[in-house]
């Protein structure tokens, strides 16, 4: 009976160890299963088709050419490989300026009749129209749009989720974005967080380490919320005063908060990695009669470069991650960045911020999911990462 | 020529005691800007009332009584869960790939960011299980986040305790698990409360993970069962600083907030802190 129990303790208590790995299990699950959804969506809105006149050559556009089109940025038929004319854009809305709402009959039962002889008669007519007053006799032709493709994510240029009619869910301004900032963040920490490391490994007394210690470690138990609403009241004004901005949500604002909450990570990576340097090695670089400094930097340093690079890289990890912080104090506006004086827009920060107005189970929803996706699967390289630099680190030592 | 080298050793030794000195500086500058601007918000009004006056005026009852359920809750699932398999991990399984695929994969999840926590807990708990916005799902969301957190101290309070302890607790003729209830944890205990401390302090200052599972904007009303929304701290900080209908007016009202969660996380931390430095020391013995 006894044994029993303990077996079934021991089964139990093994059960509550598996949980963190079916978590990660359930997390991928349903991330992946949401986001590959993205790739089953029509590029344009759901239940609507857009129809040209049947002498149009043109048989495809791509998402961005029907936005820039429907944006009258595309003015011309020629520009997407149709003939030498004007375009000229129909929504359903715009049906009142070309017959009478009499003509239409009370409801609307002559809509789709209408709609026919519009696309028939006008032959340079995009026409954004809903699929279900394309009748079987329709005189027009209905483009074929394809679905949402991988490359159009991977390397859509832009992020632009409730245009109409064809919603842009382009990858890249986000990753760069992203990267961009967190990048940026790591060089501002990576000085500050190697002479803290040095300081607290070879320099402070043991009084002097059990006061600072704590502190930096306070630092990352700060919540990324305040961090963000201090960045807004103090960095962003700061920011904006210095460099003469019209606004001071920038991706520099972004770096700056995310490098303060990045440099504790830094910090205990890099100090713990200067610990692991034998006193042997140390101790025959003064006696050959190199001075503290020479020794800090050209014995101690190189013999943990590993470990500093791990320090960078979970630092990067961090940056990456972080959400709320950056929502608060980067401006997010989703545009390839390419000064730090910019507004910018990361990827979480792209996730908490459309996630709520995004309708559950649509093509805006399902991407943000790939974004979700994408971050993990950033997260899980920079896992692997750490673990190829320490296992590196262990061999180096043996 | 010497003495050249030694004044360029000392300067940039003063370099380095500088850079220090600032980063701990920025700690003092977080803190004693929201004490200066916050503390002349904090009342018991304050903290006993609702928002009024689309949340210009009032108080922030409502968010601290949430984030007590979502402590509270999250605590329920992640706490028992945690010390659970930082108990198995340390004191049954063997150094097998079990265990090695284990710690690999409570790592991994440590790293996964806030706000995929966020994507999961609606995708499973709010719309897949249909539990809604909600403490339960919101509390399921973090305690999976804050899990790690737990098995790492259990498991690393456990490995602190000498095998000295076990083998004379077995050589008595106790079971394992007599072992392990009756010696081992409550040496640990101390520490283990540490994990649950640490954890109680990250979970009041998550923002991202509630955003979508349980948060609310505005909600004066207490929750009465765990299906309801509830008001958070961070989220009304997030709300009050970005989001409010009058920015500037609301502002006193953010400061306040956020003085009362810096308060409240760096309370938690400091006492978890000072736990692990009291109880470091005593197995040496």
């Amino acid at each position: 009976m006894r044994r029993f129990i303990e077996k079934s303790v021991e089964k139990v208590l093994m059960a509550s160890g598996a949980i963190t790995s079916l978590t990660i299990l359930l997390i991928v699950v349903f991330l992946f299963r949401q986001g590959a959804g993205l790739f089953r969506n029509s590029v344009v809105e759901e239940n609507y088709s857009l129809a040209v006149n049947k002498t149009n050559p043109v048989e495809k556009l791509t998402p961005e050419e029907i936005k820039n089109i429907f944006d009258r940025e595309i003015v011309n038929w020629a520009q997407v490989g149709g003939l030498n004319e004007d375009i000229s854009v129909f929504r359903l809305n715009d049906i009142t300026s070309y017959v009478s709402e009499e003509a239409l009959g009370e409801e609307m039962q002559f809509l789709s009749h209408h709609l026919s002889e519009i696309v028939d008669t006008h032959p340079h007519i995009i026409a954004f129209i809903p699929n279900e007053y394309i009748r079987k006799d329709f005189k027009g032709k209905v483009l074929d749009v394809g679905k949402i493709t991988p490359s159009d994510f991977f390397a859509g240029k832009e992020w632009f989720p409730t245009a109409q009619p064809a919603p842009l869910f382009g990858l890249l301004p986000l990753l760069l974005g992203t990267l961009w900032v967190s990048f940026a963040a790591i060089l501002f920490a990576l000085p500050f967080g190697l002479a803290v490391a040095i300081y607290l490994a070879e320099l402070a007394s043991t009084r002097t380490r059990a006061v600072l210690k704590p502190v930096i470690e306070l630092l990352a138990g700060i919540p990324s919320v305040i961090y963000g609403f201090f960045g807004l009241v103090v960095v962003v004004p700061l920011i904006q005063k210095t460099f003469d901005l019209p606004v001071g949500e920038t991706a520099l604002a972004g770096s700056v908060i995310l490098a303060v909450m990045a440099m504790p990570t830094i910090i205990t990576i890099a100090e713990d990695a200067i610990r692991t340097v034998p006193r042997a090695t140390k101790e025959a670089s003064l006696a050959l009669g190199a001075s503290q400094m020479q020794t800090i930097f050209k014995v101690i340093l190189p013999y943990c470069v590993s470990g500093i690079m791990a320090a960078v890289v979970l630092g990067i990890g961090r940056a990456v991650g972080e959400t709320m912080a950056v929502l608060m104090v980067t401006g997010n506006s989703a545009i390839i960045p390419t000064t730090l004086l910019e507004p910018v827009r990361t990827i979480p920060a792209t996730i908490a911020a459309e996630l709520g107005e995004a309708p559950t189970g649509g093509a805006h929803y399902e991407a943000l999911f790939m974004l979700g996706v994408i971050l993990f699967l950033i997260t899980l390289f920079i896992s692997i990462l750490i673990e190829i630099i320490s296992a590196k680190q262990i061999k180096q030592q043996q | 020529m010497k003495n050249l080298k030694q004044q360029k050793q000392a300067a940039v030794f003063w370099i380095l005691r500088i850079m220090t000195w600032l980063v701990v500086g920025i700690l003092f500058w977080i803190l004693g800007f929201l004490l200066v601007k916050g503390m002349g918000v904090l009342s018991w009004e304050f903290i006993t009332t609702a928002p009024k006056n689309e949340m210009t005026s009032g108080g922030i009852f409502p968010a601290i009584v949430g984030t007590l359920c979502l402590v509270t809750g999250s605590m329920l699932v992640a706490f028992p869960i945690g010390v659970m398999s930082g108990i198995y991990l340390n004191e049954y399984a063997r150094n097998g790939w079990t265990v090695r695929f284990i710690r690999i994969m409570t790592n991994n999840l440590s790293s996964i960011p806030s706000i995929v926590f966020g994507l999961f807990g609606m995708a499973l708990f709010v719309n897949t299980l249909g539990f809604g916005d909600s403490i339960l799902a919101g509390s399921l969301t973090l305690g999976l986040l804050v899990l790690p957190i737990v098995i790492r101290t259990t498991e690393e309070s456990l490995k602190a305790i000498p095998d000295t302890f076990r083998n004379g607790s077995r050589a008595l003729g106790a079971s394992q698990l007599q072992t392990i209830y009756k010696v081992v944890l409550p040496i640990a205990f101390p520490n283990i409360m540490t994990g649950l401390i640490l954890s109680i302090g990250r979970v009041s200052g998550e923002t991202a993970p509630i955003l979508f599972t349980v948060a609310a904007y505005f909600l004066p009303k207490l929750p009465t069962s765990i299906f309801d929304q509830v008001m958070a701290l961070p989220y009304h900080l997030y709300v009050l600083a970005t989001s409010g209908t009058d920015l500037e007016a609301a502002r006193p009202m953010a400061y306040g907030t956020a003085l009362v969660l810096i308060l409240i996380v760096l309370l938690m931390n400091i006492i978890a802190g000072i736990i692990r430095s009291l109880t470091s020391k005593d197995y040496v013995k």
